[in-house]
């Protein structure tokens, strides 16, 4: 555990690197092309079909179809940006959200490559690493998908079959058991609080599991505040 | 008829994903060279992309999965842009599911109108925007934003940033509590997110006495697929 003069030190290093480094600004540069450019793709997907297909969408049924989702994604969207791009920093955010499954591939792989290397996110080095595993983890998203989407028949029934089925409708508590270990231990503290919170109040009212995105700020906000707290007391 | 899953449209999506593609080997690329540029460690890089692959197996799996559910309501080739790049399993559905509730057609048979499929794929691409918008526009300024609470208290920050962290952890760890109020089979999610803790941790144990580099690096990509082993196992033994 670093002492107070040396966890200083080191933040101060790596804030005189981050801020004036021509290579994230850079990656800001790149990120902006690639993701407009990805966005007028993206837009450019309906309309060309529409044209092709010589059909056009019912605007009302869009309209309606969209305030179904909109009021609830478009937020979830805002919480995902304010609490992942810490996490996947710069290059990694450009890209993570584009390639989206965030919550259960990109942002765990980024913490574990993180983890791994032994550097912090906000540092240079940091940075290259959260870009690696994003960029990595996009990568064999999309070639096991096209494996898989290209041999669907005989695939089909292996993935679909009912002695696999728990292993992958565990997969999340599989993947947050062993994250937890690795976090947890480290800053049982900080932890402790939102996690007691959450285990609550999943428990008591488990409708809310399925809106479980937007609990993860709360979870962020009571951390914070009862960080806050042992920080001003000196506990931490 | 409109068919689904038509050569046209699997070209469509096809060369998006492409694109994509390039833009993540694009970012792979550039940062490799930045990073031996500035003096990293090669096998420190090239052990990052290695784990990075071993993690990501399983959970691409499992949106493969996913890609399986859509395509009987939305065939091949939509499912397969939507979840190889930009969405999730949760939201697409969601979002077909509320396009296709607003025309009164059920999401379990396959469409077979051309102008109900291109409806559904506005809504899809109309609720997946802000974060195409956001991030260009103001990700530089929010980082701006935390480096001023970094400079401001750097130890704060620090714990500010861990609790960020935790923020997400928590809420996730907390919801495989959900059905604990069912009994025994409700506790089954926590056993297995237990059981891969505690592989966690023997594995900790392991490192501590052997200093085997390797077990570490893929030390959450083994925590995992015994989790996700175990769940087999339990979830025979308990039923659910």
């Amino acid at each position: 555990m670093k002492n107070t003069a040396e966890l200083r030190k080191t933040i101060d290093v790596q804030e005189a690197v981050v801020t004036s480094d021509p290579f994230i600004e850079n990656t800001h540069r790149y990120g902006r092309l690639w993701m407009g450019l990805t966005f007028l793709f993206m837009l450019a997907v309906p309309i060309v079909v529409g044209t092709y297909y010589d059909v056009h969408p019912v605007f009302k049924d869009v309209a309606k179809g969209l305030l179904g989702v909109a009021p609830i994604f478009w937020t979830v969207a805002l919480i995902e940006i304010i609490t992942f791009t810490p996490m996947l920093g710069t290059g990694g955010s450009y890209l993570g959200f584009v390639t989206g499954n965030l919550t259960n591939l990109k942002v765990p792989c980024t913490l574990m490559a993180l983890e791994n290397s032994g550097f912090k996110q906000g540092t240079k080095e940091g940075e290259i690493i959260s870009t690696l595993a994003v960029a990595t983890s996009s990568i064999v998203t999309v070639i096991i998908i096209a494996i898989g989407v290209f041999m669907m028949a005989p695939l089909t029934p292996i993935l679909n079959s009912e002695f696999l089925k728990p292993a992958f409708d565990q997969i999340l508590p599989a993947l947050f058991g062993g994250l937890a270990v690795v976090y947890v231990s480290k800053n049982a503290k900080i932890a402790a609080v939102p996690l007691i919170f959450m285990v609550v109040i999943f428990s008591l009212i488990p409708s809310l599991a399925s809106a479980v995105s937007m609990f993860v700020p709360v979870g962020a906000i009571i951390a914070i505040i009862s960080a806050r707290i042992m920080y001003k007391r000196g506990v931490l | 008829m409109f068919n689904l899953n038509s050569v046209f449209l699997f070209v469509v999506s096809g060369t998006f994903i492409v694109f994509v593609l390039c833009q993540a080997i694009f970012f792979l690329i550039r940062a490799y060279r930045e990073g031996m540029k500035m003096g990293m460690e090669k096998k420190v890089l090239m052990r990052t992309v290695k784990t990075s692959i071993a993690f990501t197996i399983a959970p691409a799996v499992s949106i493969l999965l996913g890609v399986i559910t859509l395509s009987k309501f939305l065939g091949l080739p939509l499912p397969w842009l939507r979840l190889s790049i930009l969405g999730a399993i949760t939201y697409e559905l969601t979002a077909a599911a509320s396009a296709a509730a607003t025309m009164g057609i059920s999401i379990s048979e396959a469409i077979t109108s051309g102008q109900i499929y291109v409806t559904i794929l506005w809504v899809m691409t109309l609720g997946i925007i802000p974060s195409m918008v956001l991030i260009p526009l103001f990700l530089k300024k929010f980082q701006s934003g935390m480096s001023v609470i970094k400079k401001r208290d750097p130890i704060w920050s620090e714990h500010f940033m861990t609790a960020l962290f935790m923020g997400m952890i928590s809420a996730f760890l907390g919801v495989v509590f959900k059905d604990v109020s069912k009994g025994l089979v409700g506790f089954i999610s926590v056993f297995i997110m237990m059981f891969s803790a505690a592989v966690m941790i023997v594995i900790g144990l392991l490192l501590k006495k052997y200093k085997i580099k390797a077990l570490e690096d893929y030390a959450l990509p083994i925590s995992m697929l015994s989790g996700m082993a175990f769940s087999i196992f339990i979830t025979g033994v308990i039923g659910g």
